[in-house]
């Protein structure tokens, strides 16, 4: 009939396929050829003696040590705080919630998926605010603050994952060990869960990407350009992703603008790694993370 | 017969999925009472529609509306046809080598830091365009455009692909034993029988534009104007949130910020049923 439709289909196709390869294959190998270089020991720790840095005995200052245990201690802290009650939270959804509190339930936790990260960050900068006035003067925008937002952040990624996983168990294997005489705690404690581990991890495995990419939530609640390793959880901290955003507008020479550069690298390995092993092992699941602008 | 153990069970999950639940109320909760001292006796109007002019008292969102509007359609407009493409591309080539590979890379490039996309951004891009249209310091909406639909044009083909994957087998059967090929089949069964499912993608990919912060921040040079053209610079409601640190927290400059996130958190909230209506018709048919 109409072969030029077809024939146009396959070729516009093609066409958006090539620009859109292009595209991510100029990106990584554009940070490559600039930040592959500069990659070595000198860019993390800088002057000081690797070996004294990591028993913080002395403070680097020109390298990306600070920043880096920053980002490690902050993805630690945010998913230590959002794993147990995004699992429980999962578990009660797919197990125990009836019709209707599931419903309500899904439509808040898609809300709260779809919240753009910034609003999450301003949310945590109003939260230590107010409880600066209202509790201790000591609280201000910190680490503990950031990760206390991030782990807002990424609850829904894990109550969904998990739920979806709980939900995408066969009947048959469900009802096994009730049927046996177990009670219901000891069938997901025993059966429900152990099965529904790998969809969880994938969950959890998107929530540590996010949490290490993230720059808009903790841009408002805590992070700065020069603090050296954490020391207190209600201190400033550095954070990667924050110092690839500052030497981007603020560099003061060529050698800060290369450090930009092999963080860049460092961070699209670091996520893209993460992202794509959550995708090998659940890629259903996967998709929903998505959701979130 | 239930024992102690399980009726404590039930109690902590319960308790977790509440206070999960109350984050989303306690954040839309301190919007609105930050907000509120800028809401009130027909403060949302002027709110709405003023200029921002701090010096004249003006406190208006109403170009940072305009804004965002106008880059997260740009980037829509840019990335729809790509996505599309990219998305049928892989429906034509699904188990051969071409698709999967570009499944392969879409997936990856979710994984991208969006600061990374603004730092290549700012480095590549900007000057490009700035050499192109010879004109300003290359820092402006179309900049940021082309880099939001780089942004969202991977979540919009795994969605896509996922909705040509639900089209029933019997369909695509029925077509093969009509003689059609694969680009007959994508073009005149997968296509038209999708159409609710590209709808959810593009929705979707339009909230996360909207919702991004970084690339507009970066890229689209955060002037206050409402943009007579793309080449115009200008804020973004999103970019206004992250540079507005004021001194004074009682200030209505700073309380602006907070009348900007509710804004957003509404046009999310929006979104969410919007999508939730279309995904899930069984559900949305109920009272």
């Amino acid at each position: 009939m109409n072969r030029f439709r077809e024939k146009a289909l396959i070729g516009v196709s093609w066409a958006c396929g090539i620009i859109l390869s292009g595209i991510f294959f100029f990106l990584v190998a554009y940070l490559a050829r600039q930040g592959a270089g500069v990659i070595d020991l000198k860019l993390v720790f800088g002057e000081t003696p690797p070996l004294e840095a990591l028993l913080l005995r002395q403070r680097v200052f020109d390298g990306l040590f600070p920043a880096m245990v920053g980002t490690f201690l902050l993805v630690c802290l945010s998913i230590v705080l959002a794993v147990p009650l995004g699992v429980a939270t999962g578990i009660y959804m797919a197990e125990y919630a009836g019709a209707r509190v599931k419903d309500l339930f899904n439509l808040v936790f898609d809300v709260l998926a779809g919240i753009p990260s910034i609003l999450v960050g301003l949310f945590g900068f109003a939260l230590a605010i107010f409880l600066h006035k209202h509790f201790s003067n000591r609280i201000q925008p910190c680490l503990l603050i950031s990760a206390l937002a991030l782990a807002f952040l990424v609850l829904p990624y894990i109550i969904r994952t998990t739920q979806a996983a709980l939900e995408g168990i066969p009947g048959e294997t469900r009802l096994t060990a009730l049927a046996l005489g177990a009670t219901k705690p000891q069938n997901l404690f025993h059966v429900l869960i152990p099965q529904s581990l790998s969809g969880m991890l994938s969950g959890l495995i998107l929530a540590i990407g996010r949490c290490a990419e993230d720059t808009a939530v903790i841009m408002l609640t805590g992070v700065v350009v020069s603090a050296g390793v954490p020391t207190s959880l209600l201190g400033p901290y550095e954070a990667l992703p924050f110092y690839i955003y500052y030497i981007s507008s603020q560099y003061a020479g060529p050698e800060e603008l290369l450090r930009g550069y092999g963080a860049s690298l460092i961070l699209l390995l670091l996520c893209t790694t993460l992202f794509f092993a959550a995708f090998l092992i659940k890629k259903r699941l996967t998709y929903l993370a998505l959701y979130r602008p | 017969m239930r024992g102690p153990g399980e009726s404590a069970t039930e109690r902590i999950l319960l308790v977790s999925a509440v206070v999960s639940a109350s984050v989303t109320v306690l954040i839309l909760g301190f919007m609105l009472v930050m907000a509120l001292p800028l809401l009130r006796g027909g403060g949302l109007f002027s709110l709405l529609t003023q200029h921002w002019e701090p010096g004249k008292g003006l406190y208006g969102i109403y170009p940072l509306l305009i804004t965002t509007a106008g880059i997260s359609s740009l980037g829509l407009l840019l990335a729809f046809p790509l996505s599309l493409g990219c998305a049928c591309l892989i429906g034509l080539y699904g188990r051969r080598p071409p698709g999967r590979l570009l499944r392969r890379i879409v997936q990856l490039m979710t994984g991208v830091p969006t600061v990374v996309y603004g730092f290549v951004g700012i480095f590549v891009l900007v000057p490009l365009i700035r050499e192109f249209f010879q004109t300003g310091s290359g820092m402006c909406l179309l900049t940021g455009a082309l880099m939001l639909s780089v942004l969202i044009a991977p979540t919009m083909i795994l969605f896509f692909q996922d909705s040509f994957e639900r089209v029933p087998r019997s369909h695509l059967a029925a077509a093969e034993a009509l003689g059609a090929d694969r680009a007959q089949t994508l073009l005149y069964v997968v296509l038209p029988a999708a159409r609710r499912g590209i709808l959810v993608g593009v929705i979707l990919a339009f909230g996360r534009a909207a919702g991004d912060t970084l690339i507009s921040l970066m890229l689209a040079g955060n002037a206050v104007q409402v943009p007579g053209s793309v080449l115009d610079s200008a804020r973004t409601l999103t970019a206004h949130i992250a540079l507005v640190i004021a001194a004074d927290y009682e200030s209505p400059e700073f309380r602006s910020i907070f009348a900007c996130g509710l804004i957003l958190y509404l046009f999310i909230t929006v979104i969410t049923v919007l999508v939730r209506r279309l995904a899930m018709p069984e559900s949305g048919e109920r009272p």
